[in-house]
């Protein structure tokens, strides 16, 4: 597979060319499973492929169980710098729901073992809203990721999709699916509670201490062009979205054969303004409707005027020389309020 | 003219009338195999769909017969109570009909009701006992419903199959050795009845006619006898699988006609078509259809009002049955108050101005025509709560009462006189029709049939019941005017005009699938029903807390937007009333109420 995606690179090293990088992110899957001597070759042929930035983030995305202190030490010789492990919850019960392996001690150990190690950037991912989750025991989670003094925080509601087996239990009763006002109520007690920790709230389910926010993260939500390698991986241009096949085996016979198997989808303008207002909206930088008009030659406050207006009463919203920004109270409605102010089709 | 045979088909709904139809398409050569699909004969994409007959149609096939060459008309009908004056046209224009009934079903109230008018007419019928290939088929019980109903002997039904293509000879042959060749003078003044009319964008209307008296001949001056309108005989032909223009039909036969018309309107089904020099007197049995419910349509978007009223002209351009006049809503602004022949109705005009005309539209709650009767002696028609009079100025209202026939197995009795009952029905009689299977009649207020009646009986007797109904008259009953507030104020679209009795559950019922139906939104929604001043019931809907997926990074974006266009799609088959957005479904709650 490493392979193959090197192979990847080469076919596709004008993709961003003449970008400058400075982001690089092993993600997707199981990507601690790669051994560190793999990671360092596919970093030796980033390097000779793109131009990388001095001092450019360079994230691995892990679960605690892959994670032991030699492993950990040799991740950071070959040159990972920041660290995002998917913890998701303290409880046991609940990392069971969930199909994870690990147990709260072991993820405990993995951050301390991290520092250890010499990692400086360290993220967690923490799942709420969980099935029958409480409110004490997500303030618990919080405050056992708290004492572990993370960075960054990432954090999701259980999101239940329909294909998977969650959504099937989910239509049959199975799973009794949280409701909407419990889900609200913890991300209320996250905010909270992180930002009394000194966090920003820099994006709906993105916290960071001062001069650590992702920068990985940002540039999707700031639109910047990404080149994304090996199944199912996504790529972006300013033009066009374009993913991999996800069937590994078809990944790797295309590949083998010198061809890279991709769908694209071509955006319209329409569609890269609706983007753009459903990320930034999403993001404490907030909305710039200048932006809008000098790029897309769309005025949203001319064209949304009366809502903007009404949301801005509402204090679900404010307007600082022409930026647009969901308040705390916005931010929980952010999908509703993006689609609103979409371009309708 | 002794070749000739003019049949129908009388079947209930799912019985097997269409398959068959094709069948005996098929046999006859009529359609070959590369045009046949299934249902032929239903061709509007909705006719197909619900798998319903919508629309009368008439195709004439070609049989030989010991050497003998036959012409065969067969006139489909209309499956629906709707439609039940165009079934009797199309019952009169024949001498023959097939009577199919489902060997696992038996007899069904319309079909009954259908089955009298073709014996008023002296129609011979043919009984069909279809699907006997079904492994739950009942030959001998269904038969007895017949033979019992029709008074025929048991070797006359025919066992058929139009899925297998069982019986379908002898049903052909039937028909030619059964049913009477027409009777009719080629020489008398012409006399033809109308049964049907099809609206063609091109061509104008199609008027389908079957010849009584007299020759129609191409190029002639014909004359309609109630409009008193002449027009040239420009096209005049037989139906085939597509029309076949020809010089002449007689006495006896079915054909069509085009002479530039081009509004339904100047077309009646039942009114007898003659020549303009030398007239024959009028058919008779002609009369104007009357709407029985009327319901609002609005444009969801106020600003495609022109082009909804465009709509709603070219729709009536090929549907004479639907009638209409500008109403204005406080709420929904400017729209249509429309007449619609019965509930199935209104659900057709309403699809075929979304799907052919691609228009969004709200349907108000749907109402009968009720007469009040005002103090000052004068009488006014109320066909929207709008209209309602003030209490004080009313002496009386009189509201409009069916009689139904409701067809059922026995073990379902209890359960539907409970549910006239509950509608306010008085039973008048039952029959068993066999051991097993009653005949109820009741009389109704037809208010209480627009309401879900129908699902409610079908539900009740695990689909095996059937109705059919007529209209008997007005009664006096105590009416009031149920009115719904949103945070406030008074939504005049939601208004409904139900009885005293019930005034207080439907008011308390309506505002919970108000509840159900309007989606959260940023801010808290009060929803009151209200009797006069008073309020008999109260809902709210809290504000939406929270509606932000949690993950959205590179690929998410996407899907993400896809699904947030979606929801704003959504939205727009909402319409703001005040600040309240509710979707179009609402404006339909109440008949959803349990
Ligand atoms: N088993 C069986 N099914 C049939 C037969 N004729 C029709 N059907 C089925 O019964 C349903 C209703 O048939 P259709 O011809 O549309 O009935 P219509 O509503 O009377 O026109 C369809 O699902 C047909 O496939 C038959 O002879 N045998
Ligand atoms: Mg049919």
């Amino acid at each position: 597979m490493v392979e193959a995606i090197l192979q990847e690179m080469v076919l596709r090293k004008d993709y961003l060319i003449e970008e400058r990088i400075d982001t690089i992110y092993f993600g997707g899957g199981t990507p601690s499973l790669l051994a560190a001597s793999e990671i360092a070759k596919l970093l030796a042929a980033i390097q000779k492929h793109f131009i990388v930035l001095p001092g450019v983030e360079v994230t691995l995305e892990a679960n605690p169980d892959d994670l032991d202190f030699d492993t950990l030490v040799a991740f950071k010789s070959v040159g990972i710098n920041r660290l995002s492990i998917g913890i998701q919850s303290f409880h046991s019960h609940h990392l069971q729901f969930l199909h994870r392996v690990h147990n709260a001690d072991q993820a405990k150990n993995c951050v301390q073992d991290a520092r250890k190690a010499g990692f400086d950037n360290i993220s967690i991912d923490l799942i709420y809203a969980l099935t029958n989750e409480t409110d004490e025991e997500w303030r618990e989670d919080i405050r056992q990721a708290l004492l572990l003094e993370p960075e960054h925080i990432s954090s999701y509601s259980l999101t239940i999709e329909p294909q998977t087996v969650f959504g099937k239990w989910a239509k049959t009763g199975k799973l009794r699916v949280t409701d909407d006002d419990v889900a609200a109520r913890h991300l209320e007690i996250l905010i909270e509670q992180l930002e009394a920790s000194g966090y920003e709230h820099y994006e709906v389910s993105n916290f960071a201490k001062a001069g650590f926010q992702s920068k990985h993260n940002s540039s999707y939500w700031k639109g910047a062009k990404y080149l994304g390698l090996g199944p199912s991986a996504h790529s972006y241009n300013k033009v066009s979205r374009q993913f991999n096949v996800a069937n590994n085996h078809a990944y790797l016979r295309s590949i083998k054969s010198g061809e890279v198997p991709f769908e694209k989808e071509i955006l319209s303008r329409a569609d890269k303004v609706n983007e753009y207002i459903l990320t930034s909206l999403r993001t404490s930088w907030g909305c710039n409707c200048d932006y809008l008009k000098n790029e897309f030659d769309y005025d949203l406050l001319l064209e949304q005027s009366a809502y903007i207006q009404d949301i801005i009463k509402n204090e679900y919203a404010r307007l600082d020389n022409a930026v647009l920004s969901l308040t705390k109270k916005g931010k929980l409605l952010a999908d509703k309020i993006a689609s609103d102010l979409f371009i309708s089709l | 003219m002794e070749n000739i045979r003019n049949f129908c088909i009388i079947a209930h709904i799912d019985h097997g009338k269409s398959t068959l139809a094709d069948r005996l398409l098929e046999f006859t050569g009529t359609v070959t195999d590369r045009e046949m699909q299934a249902q032929v004969l239903d061709n509007m994409d909705l006719e197909r769909e619900k798998g319903i007959t919508i629309k009368s149609h008439a195709i004439q096939m070609n049989y030989k017969l010991d050497g003998k060459d036959y012409v065969l008309n067969l006139i489909d009908t209309p499956g629906h109570v709707d439609f039940s004056y165009e079934v009797s046209r199309s019952i009169a224009a024949c001498e023959g009909a097939l009577l199919i009934v489902d060997a696992s079903q038996g007899i069904e109230a319309q079909t009954i009701s259908n089955l009298y008018l073709a014996l008023e007419n002296d129609l011979e019928i043919i009984p069909v006992l279809n699907k006997i290939d079904l492994p739950h088929a009942m030959p001998e019980e269904v038969t007895d419903e017949i033979v019992e109903m029709i008074g025929c002997k048991r070797e006359d039904v025919i066992h058929a199959s139009g899925k297998e293509g069982i019986g379908i000879e002898d049903i052909l042959k039937a028909v030619v050795h059964r049913i009477k060749a027409p009777k009719g003078d080629p020489k008398a003044p012409l006399q033809a009845m109308i049964f049907d009319s099809v609206f063609n964008s091109f061509r104008g209307i199609e008027v389908i006619f079957r010849v009584v008296n007299g020759t129609i001949r191409k190029g002639e001056k014909v004359k309609f006898v109630s409009t008193g309108q002449e027009y040239g005989a420009d096209e005049i032909g037989i139906l085939r699988l597509n029309q076949q223009p020809c010089n002449e039909i007689s006495a006896g036969n079915v054909g069509y006609l085009i002479s530039g018309i081009k509004v339904a309107k100047e077309v009646h089904v039942g009114d007898t078509i003659t020549n303009a020099i030398n007239p024959g007197a009028s058919l008779g049995g002609f009369q104007e259809v009357k709407p029985m419910v009327f319901a609002g349509i609005y444009p969801v978007d106020t600003t495609e009002f022109e082009e909804l009223r465009a709509s709603m002209e070219k729709l009536q351009l090929n549907d004479a049955s639907l009638v209409w006049e500008l109403e204005t809503s406080a709420a929904l602004g400017f729209g249509f108050r429309c007449g619609f022949l019965g509930m199935l109705h209104m659900e057709i005009i309403q699809e075929r101005l979304e799907r052919e005309f691609n228009m969004t539209v709200i349907t108000t709650v749907p109402s009968v025509q009720f007469k009040a009767y005002l103090t000052d002696g004068t009488q006014v028609d109320i066909n929207a709560p709008s209209e309602m009079p003030d209490p004080t100025k009313m002496d009386y209202i009189e509201e409009p009462y069916i009689k139904a026939q409701i067809i059922s197995k026995a073990e379902y009795i209890g359960a539907i006189i409970g549910l006239c009952m509950d509608k306010r029905g008085i039973i008048l009689n039952q029959n068993y029709l066999t051991t097993d299977r009653v005949e109820m009649s009741f009389e109704m207020p037809l208010s209480e049939i627009v309401f879900d009646f129908f699902d409610k009986l079908k539900s009740i007797s695990r689909g095996y019941a059937s109705l059919d109904y007529h209209l008997i008259g007005f009664r006096e009953s105590d009416m009031v005017k149920l009115d719904i507030m949103l945070n406030g104020e008074k939504v005049d679209a939601l208004s409904a005009i139900v009885h005293r009795g019930k005034s207080q559950e439907w008011g308390r019922k309506l505002c919970e699938k108000l509840k159900e139906l309007i989606p959260r939104q940023m801010f808290e929604i009060a929803i009151q029903a209200a009797i006069g001043q008073k309020i008999v019931s109260r809902e709210n809907i809290s504000a939406i807390r929270k509606n932000v997926i949690a993950k959205c990074y590179g690929g998410d974006i996407s899907r993400k937007r896809k699904l947030l266009e979606k929801q704003k799609k959504g939205k727009k088959r909402m319409r703001q009333i005040g600040t309240v957005e509710v979707p179009q479904e609402a404006f339909m709650a109440i008949l959803k109420i349990e």
